[in-house]
């Protein structure tokens, strides 16, 4: 019976999965990914931008020939409370020069051709196959029931998004909490490359980044992002699931995205622009202590599946982290194939990897990183301390005035000079 | 072209999506519970807004055929109201840019 197996059975054709794919395809072994939309990328979503620096080891053809959107040349924030904002802008001529650091990506054509790339590899790509089950032998996995049909597979890889049900069947995971995910609202506007350019400064090719914090969220944890693609603009929100439940008067999530859209600091933005389309996921905001448990025997979790995914303030990663988890947990199937020791305790060897790997080192230093973004002060009064400040110091009025340093230590008086403020910066130690 | 888009509801934001509908929704809820449901999360958490209380029936209703499987009502429903799985292959959302 063992020889009808396949070498490996890749559940999600999003990049940890492809990643995966691609490398035991490399390695000679027989792969088989299976997806439940119409091409890998149908059912994918990101905000998005990816830094690549971290790839460039693991997958150097992958990075180099990927067909990402702009490379990152601006780093823009902005802090808005309710009535106005601050903008910062902030580029270095290094990003301008190759190798690039980040980039920005739409996935239904990245992974699309990400999946090309397995297939010349020799790695079967099959669409539109919902995996429904795990096939079980001598209380290991051993294959996917697909669609009615059973296929089985000495190893199976559980790439299959952050709502990962392959994990939680495999009893590696618990149904999943508000407290640990944020929604994520994305809209694509289509505007042509020249505009994208000469309204963000930005030379051919080039891209910039946007993050928005403050009101955005009205008080709740979460953000705004924008990021300029080759001719369509990736404008969203993310807002913490259970912070959105907290929230009196409730608000519909949807209304969120309609107020920071209206704007003017959002919509000068996407002005003129068509909208092309109207996109959610959700994010793991748990960091480290979200994590899935990573293997049994004859399975291993990666990418969003497994909860890799990283707020790191005002950078968020998620795609790097797929890709490198795809890539260990390839490699660790290659051995073990080898070995034709598919047990638990061989198949270890992935976490012990993925901990030495930037995956799981970085998301053990930003281990407290939540305990502080979660902090409400941070959506509420230093937004509002900031756009005051300014307010202050911009105003002329009829009524004469106070110094410049009288009237910006008022300010910080009625905002931050006080215990809580005192509080919040102790805690930016844990970032 | 920009007000447009200002003043676009949300049903006409779906529109832009590429979906392919199956007969059967893969959303299910629990009516018992959600009878007893004064919160009604997945109103407010569903970025579609899909979810909504027929005036009619006094039912929740959910238009599953816009669904965007984001998956946030499935967590946000902490009363174990809504079944949710992925649509069957070949349905569902298509993402185009994504």
């Amino acid at each position: 019976m063992a020889d009808e197996k396949l070498d490996a059975v890749i559940v999600g054709g999003g990049l940890a999965g492809l990643a995966a794919a691609y490398r035991l395809a490399e390695a000679g072994k027989q792969v088989l990914l299976l997806e439940r939309g119409d091409t890998p990328g149908s059912k994918n979503v990101t905000g998005g931008r990816i830094y690549v620096e971290p790839l460039r080891a693991l997958l150097p053809s992958i990075v180099d020939d990927a067909p990402f959107e702009r490379h990152v040349v601006k780093e823009m924030i902005t802090v808005l409370d309710e009535e106005s904002s601050v903008h910062l802008e902030y580029s270095q001529d290094a990003w301008r020069k190759q190798p690039h650091m980040s980039y920005t990506v739409l996935r239904a054509r990245f992974d699309q051709w990400f999946s090309e790339k397995v297939a010349e590899k020799g790695g079967f790509v099959i669409p539109n196959r919902r995996v429904d089950d795990l096939l079980w032998e001598d209380g290991r996995v051993a294959g996917v029931k697909a669609a009615g049909e059973e296929i089985g597979a000495h190893i199976v890889i559980a790439a299959d998004g952050a709502l990962s049900f392959v994990a939680e069947k495999a009893g590696l995971r618990e149904p999943l909490k508000p407290v640990n995910y944020a929604l994520a609202i994305k809209e694509v506007h289509k505007l042509d490359e020249k505009s994208i350019e000469e309204r963000f400064g930005l030379d051919a090719g080039e891209g910039a980044a946007n993050l928005f914090v403050g009101a955005v969220t009205k008080g709740m944890f979460g953000g705004g992002f924008l990021y300029t693609n080759r001719d369509t603009l990736s404008l969203g929100i993310v807002v913490g699931i259970d912070a959105l439940m907290r929230k009196r008067p409730q608000i519909e999530a949807y209304r969120l995205m309609d107020d920071f859209k209206a704007r003017p600091d959002v919509a000068r933005w996407i002005r003129g622009g068509e909208l092309k389309e109207y996109a959610a996921h959700i994010i793991s905001e748990a960091g480290i202590s979200g994590i899935s448990r990573l293997y049994t025997a004859g399975m291993l979790v990666a990418g969003d599946a497994a909860g890799f995914a990283l707020n790191m303030g005002i950078t968020v990663r998620g795609m790097e982290f797929a890709i490198a988890s795809g890539v260990i947990a390839a490699d660790v199937a290659v051995e073990a194939l080898n070995k034709g020791d598919v047990s638990k305790e061989f198949l270890a060897e992935y976490e012990r990897r993925l901990r030495a790997s930037f995956v799981l080192r970085d998301m053990e230093t930003f281990r407290h990183s939540k305990e502080v973004l979660e902090n409400p002060r941070l959506f509420t009064v230093y937004p509002k301390f900031l756009s005051s400040l300014f307010k202050v110091l911009f105003t002329v009025s009829g009524t004469p005035r106070k110094g410049l340093y009288k009237s910006a230590r008022a300010v910080a008086k009625e905002y931050i000079l006080n215990w809580e403020g005192m509080k919040d910066f102790w805690s930016l130690r844990k970032l | 072209m920009g007000e447009k888009i200002e003043t676009m509801k949300i049903e006409e934001k779906i529109a832009c999506n590429a979906i392919k509908n199956d007969k059967e929704s893969h959303i299910k809820l629990k009516q018992d519970v959600c009878k007893e449901c004064r919160e009604r999360f997945c109103i407010y958490a569903c970025p579609g807004h899909l979810y909504s209380l027929s005036e009619e029936t006094g039912e929740m209703v959910v238009e599953y055929a816009g669904c965007l499987e984001c998956g946030t009502c499935k967590i946000a429903c902490i009363y174990g109201s809504v079944s949710w799985e992925y649509p069957r292959g070949e349905y569902g959302v298509q993402y185009r840019y994504g």
